[in-house]
């Protein structure tokens, strides 16, 4: 049977900085809408009740509807126009909320995103929600073959999370992150200068660099704990001025590097703390889900006090998901952890990506990086390069084949030269080479044929690969260089 | 009020709440303590001799009276100090500051989270206090104790105030210092000075009276809201990631 989804879009005027409203869907609350976004949620096929609701007395009428194998349905909502004549507005509301509460907001069918099984015509069946996002996220990620050696993502992973609007698998090209030539100074010392780059949405972002690069000062100045010393930057659409700190704040989650818990609280009663801070009234739904996307679903009623670091840590990644934020901030999320439990991070960060969520990760494992991120930067006070993790290592390295031979080549120069292909070539070491060519697939055969017609014997022949490790090193090594002289 | 949301206030004074239940040390204080406190105020009123009725007798009832006192001064203070200082210590300051808790909302919910248990502790012990007296003093202190208007009101208006001023003080220091330890050691000494008041009407400096009650209540009051005022000042978010000041 195939998944089946629903989208609810809330359109209307204005910024996109109103108040939130609930989206109710059997009676839960399953996520929150703001202006000019839309959301998507799995539901199983067959009749459900919806309503949209921006307060107790302030709410949409409820509509049923019924969903089949494979079909997706859409609402939009609005808030109904009000009269000229009102002029006290919120008086108005209120009384009038007493008798007609359930005509404020008006909630009606999307033709747009009504889909049947195998239909790729609108938005939904082309971004993959109803099948790639649910693969991700988990019902279905238990009929996925796993690889070997793969670990499958948490069947619950977001199965009621509220979502941020429909993402697609691949980032979009609207940043939710700008940074422009934002600089930290603390007196004398530079922790940041002249940073500047985009992330955007739907995006995990890889931030990397040595210890004191800078990195966790940048996730502090974004999330206004730090004012910039100069520069400016725009946090999920909302320009980063002392002013501003709550409104972003609201939009943004961060999970510093210790998870912070309070030991002599559970585990709800932690989330239960940070949802009340984040303004949310009724959050027991929230918290659910949050925890069922951590897999600590069962683990609620726990103290914090006795969990293992690996769960401490999941604690607080369910804590960033709470506010259901425009773009999550995680700040070495694996530091600490042992294999197992840095693997089921990194399992529940990538969960996130594949729905869509911006994540903003900073690191120095570059196993990390290199494993979850579509792009990273790498700090080291100034922001040495950015991009693609293939894309830099195409730019830093070129493309070579490595050469190994059973016994060391009796002329190699004359050999490698004598091949049009080859640009240049060096000696790792005994019988070990390195040949630059511009095309490693398009020179390994001649290559070879030219080695075997040398009598050499060839135990292997392959293009050179660079990790972001590389990378890395090579940039810092550069910054040591530059240092020394 | 203007601009605070009492969801996130309420959210910290609960789970504030919660945290001092579990932790055994706060609770053996905060019941302790004013059992302590009240020992010497009960063995003075029924030990006085009721040959000294009058205005002998009254005035040497002043000073046990405001001895309790000493229990909404002392006893926020530690909890007063541990409230930023505490928090930066045990690591949890910074996840609490990327949330959008404004600073007074911060500051408002850790002050009530303190203000209610000690108030509501003054005023049980007091109420104890009281019933011991009429019930079990010689009739004819207990006579003379129960014309101490002024100082009774003293007794119940000044508590949540002299409170108020230990919990600003309190946390004005926990906001600047390094040690949880530090914090409560000089937030105990600078909670003392409207005790001093209080000492000038035991020792008889000052006298008694319902309008003296007022204007000290009145002056503390305003103390405390402008205390109030400027410890949000002080509640910078720079400082207390880093260390340092905003520049």
């Amino acid at each position: 049977m195939s998944p089946t989804s629903m989208r609810v879009s809330r359109t209307g005027q204005g910024s996109n900085q109103g108040r939130p409203w609930e989206v109710v869907v059997d009676g839960d609350v399953v996520g929150s809408l703001r202006k000019g976004e839309a959301i998507d949620l799995p539901v199983e096929p067959g009749e459900h009740a919806l309503r949209v609701r921006a307060g107790k007395y302030l709410a949409s009428p409820e509509r049923t509807f019924e969903t089949g194998d494979g079909r997706t349905v859409g609402f939009s909502c609005r808030a109904r126009p009000q009269h000229p004549f009102i002029v006290q507005r919120s008086l108005f509301l209120l009384i009038a909320s007493l008798f007609t509460h359930q005509s404020w907001i008006a909630l009606t069918p999307d033709e747009d995103y009504l889909t049947d099984s195998g239909k790729t015509d609108s938005g939904l069946a082309d971004s993959g929600a109803t099948d790639s996002g649910a693969d991700s996220g988990g019902t279905a990620a238990t009929d996925t073959a796993l690889e070997p050696g793969t670990v499958a993502a948490p069947a619950s992973l977001w199965s009621s999370l509220p979502r941020r609007p429909l993402q697609p698998p691949e980032p979009s090209a609207e940043p939710v992150l700008t940074v422009n030539s934002l600089t930290k100074r603390f007196g004398r010392r530079t922790a940041f200068s002249e940073v500047s780059f985009e992330v955007l949405r739907g995006e995990v972002f890889g931030f990397l660099g040595p210890n004191g690069a800078g990195k966790t000062t940048t996730v502090r100045t974004l999330g206004t704990l730090i004012a910039p010393t100069s520069g400016s930057a725009t946090v999920a659409g909302i320009p980063l001025t002392p002013e501003n700190g709550v409104e972003i704040r609201q939009r943004v989650s961060i999970m510093p590097e210790a998870p912070g818990l309070y030991l002599r609280l559970t585990v709800a009663e932690n989330l239960e703390y940070f949802a009340g801070l984040y303004g949310l009234h009724h959050p027991e739904t929230r918290i659910t889900d949050a925890l069922d996307a951590v897999n600590l679903g069962d683990r609620a009623g726990d103290l914090c006090g006795g969990l293992s670091k690996g769960l401490r840590q999941r604690v607080g990644l369910a804590r960033t998901l709470l506010s259901d934020p425009a773009i999550m901030f995680l700040d070495e999320p694996t530091s600490g952890l042992d294999p197992v439990a840095a693997r089921e991070v990194h399992d529940l960060v990538d969960g996130l990506r594949q729905r869509g969520v911006t994540i903003f990760l900073t690191t120095h494992r570059l196993d990390e990086a290199e494993k979850l991120c579509d792009r990273v930067a790498i700090l080291n006070t100034t922001l040495r390069t950015i991009g693609r993790p293939a894309d830099l290592r195409a730019q830093l390295f070129k493309s070579a084949l490595i050469v190994e031979t059973l016994k060391p080549l009796v002329d190699p120069d004359a050999l490698f030269h004598s091949l049009p292909a080859v640009e240049s070539w060096s000696d790792l070491h005994d019988g070990t080479y390195e040949v630059v060519v511009a095309d490693p697939r398009l020179a390994a055969p001649e290559v070879t044929r030219r080695l075997v017609a040398a009598g050499a014997d060839v135990v292997s022949i392959g293009e050179a690969q660079h990790s972001l490790e590389d990378v890395y090193l090579e940039l810092v090594n550069e910054d040591v260089e530059a240092r020394k002289q | 009020m203007n601009g605070l949301d009492a969801t996130r206030i309420r959210a910290v004074v609960r789970k504030e709440l919660r945290d001092y239940r579990r932790k055994r040390a706060i609770v053996v204080t905060m019941a302790v303590l004013p059992i302590l406190f009240l020992i010497e105020p009960v063995v003075t009123i029924f030990v006085a001799p009721p040959t000294a009725a009058g205005g002998s007798l009254s005035k040497d009832l002043v000073l046990p009276i405001l001895y309790l006192l000493l229990i909404p001064t002392v006893m926020p203070s530690t909890l007063a100090a541990y409230t930023v200082a505490g928090e930066r210590e045990q690591g949890t300051l910074e996840p609490l500051l990327t949330t959008p808790i404004r600073q007074q909302e911060f500051i408002v919910g850790k002050a009530a989270a303190v203000l209610i248990p000690t108030v509501a502790a003054a005023y049980v012990v007091f109420g104890l206090f009281l019933a011991a007296v009429a019930l079990f003093a010689h009739p004819v202190v207990a006579t003379a104790f129960f014309h101490q208007g002024p100082v009774l009101l003293a007794l119940f208006l000044l508590a949540p105030l002299l409170s108020t001023w230990a919990i600003v003080v309190g946390m004005a220091i926990s906001v600047r210092a390094s040690e949880v330890r530090v914090a409560q050691q000089l937030a105990t000494l600078a909670s003392f000075p409207p005790v001093v008041v209080i000492l000038l009407l035991a020792v008889g400096v000052l006298h008694p009276t319902f309008a003296l009650a007022l204007e000290f209540a009145a002056v503390l009051l305003v103390i405390d809201l402008v205390a109030l005022r400027l410890i949000s000042g002080m509640f910078d978010r720079e400082r207390l990631v880093t260390g340092a000041k905003a520049v």
